[in-house]
């Protein structure tokens, strides 16, 4: 169990020296830098060059390449060329609010995800299709656009829902649970855009790996000793529908972060997302890096928990890598 | 074929894809004037559907804030979304089959690095490496083709290969190499032709998330460039007049929504309808 998992620990952090240093080299052959954006059109020459300079973009990219990392792997991420905040007191801002969104809308989808299609595989026909058809139509719903529907009903029409950021306005001056409930009523909407988008993709998956199960022999045989149609769901055919079930989990955190990213871009959410989106429009080279990092990161780790769940829900995963 | 003429799912699926497509493509004949065409901007923006102008102009989806008719854009914007959508999964698909056809029966050489670029390509987050690249040149319509056909092999290429490699233990292909075929001449006549089937499934489905991803980074203004119209970049517009004019966001969405229930039908279609153990 631990040597695989050291292996694939490995190659987690293979992956993420790969896309830093893949997003490094791509944000340099980029036309423009943050130097222009700095010092604005009236610089002259000299003053931008100085600028540059002053930098370190001068420098060839292996070296400033280099000369980054160096003080990275020390904790010192830089500031951002733009704001002149440490990237670090920015992503730690970011970074809870993007597991917050995540990872709540992570734990909502699974449970309605796993809810529908478990009941569409036990269902007849009619409520199947039903089903099917809402689960088809929120798979394809464009967050982005979901995001703009939902503001649209329940923040201009409806108006009992706030529209943008984490808080209100006065949010300071609340305490307890105005404070709380404030907080919800700012999750609300983006979180039901993300949970939504997500629960047909996850719904569609269940029922497929709940029919495949169903269709095995070992069902047929558990049916025909007499156990109740409650039994075989619980203790046969959930427990075996769960392991491509725990595998799309961590195939699908990739998907969640890409979603985070237009939820948070629509609803002004101050995540990882956002502040990607921002720092590389500004070509802020420390903040993208950071970012970069943390978002990479995070989907690997995803990647390696959903590895070790389906092992420590499937024994015969776990024989498999015993035995080499 | 008959299994799929009689799967509602299918007909339905392509029933909307070639409405869009011949909308798209007699775009000139579906809609008056240019996508583009704005004229007294005072007077004709903000129509709500259904208006008419003081020109006597009929707006059926009516118009945006510089006064464009929203249904002739959405009909050129159908072109703007397909066109780049099946160009975009093409090129993966390409990339997918070359790729997956020489890690499963190319050389040993060339395997377990083209399988470990695969793995690594896959765990990229996608959504940064469409950020990155959309910056790097100046964006357009070409630049979102080859971005996420660059970004969208990797899942093809594994299904290829899973699909070669079991091919090319079955008696028929053994026949071939006894016979004295050459590999290539093997994997271009007897493996791949047996293996697209879930190739053409992944490209159904593939289609779907292109259109999608395509209108997200138009969305965020990496993709197709205002003026010209892309479902995109018209929900873009439509959020700054939410408030006002509602139904300029609603139109693109409701047809992205269509495209991509269809693609994803005719996915689930074909699957079905090829694999017998999953038709329900």
């Amino acid at each position: 169990m631990l040597l695989p998992l050291a292996r694939r620990a490995l190659a987690g952090a293979a992956v993420v020296a790969g896309v830093v240093a893949l997003t490094f080299v791509l944000l340099r052959l980029a036309p423009g830098d943050p130097v222009e954006q700095l010092v604005g059109p009236a610089a002259t020459p000299e003053q931008t060059a100085l600028q540059r300079h002053a930098l370190g973009l001068d420098r060839p990219l292996p070296a400033q390449f280099a000369a980054w990392f160096g003080r990275f792997a020390r904790g010192d991420w830089g500031r951002s060329i733009a704001t002149g905040r440490r990237v670090r007191d920015l992503l730690g801002d970011a970074v809870p609010a993007t597991l917050e969104l995540a990872g709540l809308s992570l734990v909502l989808t699974y449970l309605f995800g796993l809810a529908i299609g478990a009941l569409q595989a036990s269902a007849g026909p009619r409520l199947d299709t039903a089903l099917s058809v809402t689960t088809v139509t929120l798979f394809a719903l464009p967050g982005f656009w979901l995001g703009l529907a939902l503001i649209m009903v329940f923040t201009y029409w409806a108006r009992v829902l706030p529209a943008f950021g984490t808080a209100g306005l006065d949010a300071d001056a609340l305490t307890g649970w105005s404070h709380l409930a404030d907080r919800l009523r700012h999750l609300a909407l983006p979180l039901a855009t993300l949970t939504l988008i997500g629960i047909g993709g996850t719904a569609r998956f269940v029922r497929g790996a709940m029919r495949d199960v169903l269709s095995q022999p070992f069902v047929r045989a558990a049916r025909a000793k007499g156990l109740s149609p409650f039994q075989v769901t619980r203790r046969h055919v959930t427990r075996n529908a769960l392991i491509p079930v725990v595998t799309l989990l961590g195939l699908s955190l990739p998907a969640l972060f890409s979603g985070t990213v237009f939820v948070e871009a629509v609803f002004a959410w101050p995540g990882v997302g956002r502040r990607l989106v921002e720092a590389v429009r500004a070509r802020d080279y420390p903040v993208v890096m950071g970012a970069t990092v943390v978002s990479a990161v995070l989907v690997v780790v995803g990647n390696l928990l959903a590895d070790v769940a389906t092992a420590w829900i499937d024994p015969r995963v776990r024989q498999a890598r015993r035995e080499p | 074929m008959t299994p799929l003429l009689r799967d509602r799912r299918a007909v339905f699926g392509v029933a909307v894809l070639a409405i869009v497509a011949a909308a798209g493509v007699a775009a000139p004949l579906v809609t008056s004037g240019r996508p583009t065409a704005q004229g007294d901007i005072v007077a004709t923006r903000f129509l709500p559907p259904l208006a008419g102008d003081h020109a006597g102009g009929f707006h059926l989806l009516g118009t945006d804030r510089f006064g464009r008719d929203v249904w002739t854009r959405l009909v050129y914007g159908a072109r703007v979304s397909l066109a780049v959508g099946t160009l975009a999964v093409l090129l993966s698909i390409v990339l997918g089959v070359a790729v997956g056809a020489a890690a499963g029966f190319g050389p040993g050489l060339v395997q377990l690095p083209l399988l470990a670029l695969t793995d690594f390509a896959l765990a990229l987050p996608r959504v940064v490496l469409l950020l990155v690249l959309a910056e790097l040149w100046q964006p357009s319509a070409a630049l979102v083709v080859i971005v996420l056909g660059l970004t969208g092999w990797m899942p093809v290429a594994r299904l290829v290969r899973a699909e070669v490699r079991s091919l090319a233990a079955r008696p028929f292909v053994e026949g071939a190499v006894a016979l004295g075929v050459s590999r290539g001449r093997v994997l271009w006549r007897h493996i791949l032709p047996n293996a697209l089937t879930p190739v053409i499934v992944a490209a159904a489905l593939g289609l779907g998330n292109a259109v999608t991803l395509e209108a997200g980074m138009s969305f965020l203004g990496l993709g197709v460039q205002p003026p010209a119209p892309s479902w995109g970049n018209m929900i873009a517009s439509g959020r700054d007049t939410l408030v006002n004019a509602p139904w300029v966001a609603a139109a693109p969405g409701i047809a992205l929504v269509f495209v991509v229930v269809a693609c994803t039908l005719v996915g689930d279609a074909l699957q079905d309808a090829w694999d017998p153990e999953r038709r329900p």
